[in-house]
């Protein structure tokens, strides 16, 4: 939509959240029929836009995240996603030079408004990176609890918790005989579903993955996509990826981002995956997921 | 071999593998290179007898005799190689010749100073060395009579004290440095550095007129504590804050993508990771003040007699043992002196042995080479930190050579 | 990147971004910290806090206590070589002390540069695998063995060691102005050849660590192109590790100025400005506190923090250099001066 409405561009209080963008009706009509009670919650992310320091990297994204779907972000290198994802759970500001402007909507309630802390966002919605990084000081149980421990939970049935998170990354049978086993004796594979099980430990509305089988092999990539399939209807899925087979494969929606040289990165088109790969809107997208370029 | 009597025995079970080529090693050092060393040797050496031994009419000391001819064999070795490989291959041998010899005059005094304490130390010291002072030990006594329990006592003592000092002190501010990062970080990273520069006796100094002309508080063990607590903080700072730089970022963000707040972060991710460089940091530290001589003076000035308390009186500990014993005329003195220092040596051993146990580092591979590893995946958590090692967690790269830094 | 496609138009579609005709605001990002943050950040800043003042105050101490000193001697304390401060005219100041520093530092890093840059290099490149870590670990371990340690050995075994080269040097070269020796074991470039055996470990450990961080890959390339191994450690090695070559050093300088007693031990200690380096006599900052604070009265302490001042100056603007030269250059990154 075209932002000629002088009210939409001004400042934006953190208070009463904006309407969101089109709330979408496409995804319905995907046909991928998720589970029948949708877990996880609705992220809405209204005319984001991001600096480092004077450099402005991104502007004027929106894009809704349905719950219990999978959203895939793609795009050619350096165009925002990953900066993108790391807004949506308020990563971004570890950068001590980062601003933004614009909003991001956990359900209705602003992320960085005033009401919510940063840890509890953090909690609601967690994130796995692009390389694994289980905790080496842990063993992989205490790597599954970690998120209980680190956010000062407690948690009477412990070992259940452990179980179900591993269980929902696909990783219990193949470690539950070594639980109590470094973490950093398991595969790369092993240690990101092992780091996907720990993000899933303290119940999160929201899951983003950033490029999560990038540093990974065929066979484990494939686990990965397992899990996350699994995980839809459950918890909302953002998932960042260059692997356009992948996206296709594991998200029900999709927003292809790009930068033009010199300029902040855009959202040129989102809707609908099926939509974005077979009958695009806009040329660029249907050059970019079909590898003509990026 | 026995692949062969099996082929000689008519019936060979696997004939493939009799046939296979012997494997071997390839190696970069021919027999010829070893024949032009050796040759060089010899006639270097026969050179420098005929010279000294039937031209020059004085006899030269032992020492000159080994430098010339080591001068002489350089120039034959040179010509050789230069003559069979070029000048190319010349300078690559003569280089390498040069090379070793710098490590050999490296290690040699090492060497020669850790047998030379043992073997003198060993001589004199006895069980009571442990159990007596030398407060009844006269200059005449026998160099086996008396002990330095005052001075061991002393010693740890003042050890304890300093590290209960700079130890919680260095760690908080390298948790600043390199995890709270704020406006103080340029000013504390400055003047930490500069305090490395601090010669230990200024640091004596400081204290001395501080402490004990100041405020009148008298020699004590305590005073060279302080003064030893000065000139551990910069050392484990600096050391503390590298070990804490080396986790990985990612180990960060992945604990404060769970929701986790930054002190929890820090306690159960940040600190525990870098627990066994944080241990070695310390214990490094630790051994570069133990030995410390020239503040105590100033401090803790010394004594003969048992003093257990160290904030009152003055107090003895080993380095003022061993100097003002090895300072004295007395050859008895002298001898006991050797004992203390290789009581001393034994205790820097220890701490250093505890630190590599602790930090589990593999010196020599301690930072590894960044060869067959993309870079992009140097800052990945590794594996279990390699497979030699048992404990949990990798070894955030070594700490060893900074927390050396500081002068004496 | 290939998008050079024109960007700034506007698409149709599902959602479409448009440019933003005036753009909004920046956010402040609202960090509400947590009880627990807020004692770990006040915890630390006084950790932090507590450090700076306290090294502060060290020199600022030290400044205080050393200005009746500098004050009474004025820029003579600069060229004056007598000591003593106490005396009814005092008349004092560092000229004979700082050359002896500077001497004796000299000879010590004379001897450890050539030394310890061949030995790193021997250890990476030259030492059978098998023997890499034992001698890393012994280099590691000497440079924590106690300075007094080596003063002793200095004292009973090397200088009795190189007293009949130091003789004949001395009867042979007596000749040049420098050489010429009266009296010759306790002189300030045997002080300075004891330094070194503290300093070369030192040294020898920083610049073997900046070494082993060489890039393999360009090591071997110098090696399939024929390169001998000098020719690799010429053209690869040594400038790739110039910068902690020349760290390492300056640290290893920096010990060897404040080290007190090899010269208290080896050093015949008097006031006085020898430029025969092999003979007895001389004197060093370091030492001169250590034997001079007891017998020193008021002034005599001033002088004495104006001394150490001095010395802690010097020493500093070594470390600083150090850490500069350090960081400027490629292999940097190793060594925190």
């Amino acid at each position: 939509m075209n932002n000629t409405d002088p009210a939409s561009t001004r400042p934006l209080p953190p208070g009463p959240p904006l309407p969101p963008e089109q709330p979408g009706t496409a995804h319905t009509a995907t046909g991928q029929p998720g589970p029948a009670a949708p877990g996880g919650g609705t992220l809405t992310a209204t005319q984001v836009s991001a600096w480092f320091g004077s450099n402005k990297v991104l502007e004027g994204v929106d894009l809704d995240m349905d719950a219990g779907q999978v959203t895939a972000l793609i795009g050619p290198s350096g165009c925002g996603k990953s900066t993108f994802l790391r807004i949506l759970n308020r990563m971004h500001e570890l950068v001590p030079t980062a601003s933004l402007a614009g909003s991001v909507l956990l359900d209705g309630e602003d992320i960085y408004g005033r009401t919510l802390r940063v840890t509890q966002v953090r909690r609601h919605i967690g994130m796995v990176f692009q390389k694994p990084n289980p905790f080496p000081a842990m063993s992989i149980a205490d790597n599954v609890a970690a998120g209980l421990k680190l956010t000062g939970t407690k948690a009477a049935n412990r070992s259940e918790l452990i179980e179900e998170s591993l269980r929902r990354a696909g990783l219990w049978n193949e470690v539950k005989g070594r639980l109590r086993d470094a973490a950093g004796g398991l595969s790369g594979g092993q240690q990101q579903r092992l780091c996907i099980a720990r993000s899933l430990t303290v119940r999160p509305d929201v899951l983003l993955m950033d490029e999560p089988c990038s540093a990974l092999d065929p066979t484990s990539t494939r686990r990965i996509e397992e899990t996350i399939d699994e995980l839809r209807g459950q918890v909302t899925i953002v998932i960042v990826t260059h692997n356009m087979q992948q996206a296709q494969r594991v998200s029900q929606r999709c927003a292809f981002f790009l930068a033009a040289e010199n300029e902040p990165g855009r959202i040129v088109e989102s809707g609908p995956t099926t939509t974005i790969f077979e009958s695009p809107k806009d040329s660029r997208t249907s050059d970019y997921v079909h590898g003509r370029f990026g | 071999m026995s692949a062969q009597r099996t082929v000689q025995a008519g019936l060979p079970p696997r004939p493939l593998r009799a046939l296979a080529p012997p494997r071997h090693r390839p190696r970069t050092l021919r027999p010829g290179d070893v024949a032009e060393v050796a040759g060089a040797v010899a006639a270097s050496g026969a050179l420098v007898w005929f010279v000294y031994a039937r031209l020059l009419p004085f006899s030269v000391h032992v020492v000159g005799i080994g430098l010339s001819w080591y001068a002489l064999f350089l120039l034959t070795y040179a010509l050789v190689a230069w003559d069979g490989h070029g000048r190319v291959v010349a300078t690559d041998r003569i280089m390498g010749v040069v090379i070793a010899t710098a490590a050999l005059a490296a290690f040699t005094p090492i060497v020669a100073v850790i047998g030379y304490v043992v073997i003198k130390g060993a001589k004199v010291i006895r069980p009571g060395f442990f159990t007596d002072n030398l407060s009844v030990t006269g200059p005449l006594s026998a160099a086996t009579e008396g002990g330095a329990v005052h001075s061991i006592i002393g010693t740890l003592e003042q050890l304890a004290i300093a590290t209960m000092i700079s130890v919680p002190l260095g760690v908080l501010t390298a948790i600043y440095l390199s995890e709270v990062k704020g406006r103080l970080t340029k000013p504390t990273r400055l003047v930490t550095d500069a305090m490395t520069a601090l010669p230990s006796i200024v640091a004596g100094l400081f204290i001395y007129s501080l402490l004990i002309l100041q405020f009148h508080w008298g020699f004590s063990g305590f005073a060279g504590s302080l003064a030893l607590a000065v000139l551990m903080l910069p050392t484990v700072t600096i050391a503390a804050e590298q070990v804490l730089r080396v986790v990985p970022g990612g180990l960060r963000e992945a604990s404060l993508a769970l929701g986790a707040p930054h002190w929890r972060t820090v306690l159960s991710v940040v600190l525990p990771t870098a627990r066994a460089g944080l241990s070695t940091a310390v214990i490094l530290g630790m051994a570069r003040v133990v030995g410390e001589t020239a503040p105590m003076l100033l401090t803790a000035f010394g004594t003969t007699t048992t003093n257990t308390n160290p904030f009152s009186g003055i107090q003895d500990d080993l380095p003022l043992f061993v100097f003002t014993q090895i300072r004295s005329s007395q050859n008895t003195q002298v001898q006991r002196a050797w004992a203390g220092a290789l009581v001393l040596l034994t205790l820097v051993l220890i701490l250093f042995m505890l630190a590599r146990l602790i930090g589990g580092s593999r010196p020599g591979k301690k930072r590894r080479r960044p060869s067959r590893t993309p870079a992009h995946s140097r800052r990945v958590p590794r594996a279990g930190a390699g497979p030699t090692t048992p404990a949990p967690g990798p070894t955030p790269p070594d700490t060893g050579p900074t927390t050396k830094a500081g002068p004496s | 990147m290939p998008c050079g496609a024109d960007m700034g138009g506007t698409v149709s579609g599902d959602t479409v971004t448009a440019v933003a005709e005036a753009e909004p605001a920046r956010r402040r990002i609202e960090s509400r910290l947590t009880a627990g943050d807020r004692v770990y950040r006040t915890l630390a800043t006084a950790g932090a806090g507590a450090t700076l003042v306290l090294i502060v105050l060290i020199g600022l101490f030290l400044l205080i206590k050393a200005m009746p000193a500098l004050r009474e001697a004025g820029w003579s304390f600069i060229t004056t070589k007598e000591w003593s401060p106490d005396a009814e005219k005092p008349r004092f100041g560092v000229a004979a002390m700082m050359f002896g520093t500077l001497i004796s530092a000299t000879v010590a890093m004379a001897v450890t540069f050539p030394v310890s840059v061949s030995t790193a290099v021997f250890i990476n490149e030259y030492a059978p695998r098998r023997l890499r870590r034992p001698l890393t670990s012994l280099i590691d371990l000497m440079a924590a063995i106690p300075s007094l340690i080596f003063a002793m050995w200095g004292l009973f075994v090397l200088v009795p060691f190189l007293l009949p080269l130091e003789q004949w040097a001395v009867d042979r070269f007596g000749w040049l102005p420098f050489m010429k020796a009266a009296a010759i074991g306790a002189s300030l470039s045997n002080a300075g050849l004891v330094v070194s055996l503290m300093t070369i470990p030192i040294a020898t450990s920083i610049i073997r660590e900046v070494l082993s961080q060489v890039p393999r890959h360009e090591c071997e390339g110098a090696l399939a192109l024929g390169a001998t191994r000098w020719g690799m450690i010429r053209t690869v090695v040594l400038p790739f590790g110039r910068g902690g070559i020349i760290g390492g050093t300056m640290l290893g300088l920096g010990r060897a100025l404040g080290e007190t007693l090899a010269a208290t031990l080896v050093l015949s200690l008097t006031f006085e400005i020898k430029p025969r380096v092999l003979e007895n006599g001389g004197i060093t900052v370091a030492s001169a506190l250590a034997v001079q604070f007891k017998d020193a009265q008021k002034m005599g302490l001033s002088a004495l923090m104006a001394a150490g001042l001095a010395l802690f100056v010097v020493t500093f603007a070594i470390n600083l250099l150090a850490a500069f030269v350090v960081s400027r250059s490629r292999s940097g990154a190793g060594v925190d001066a």
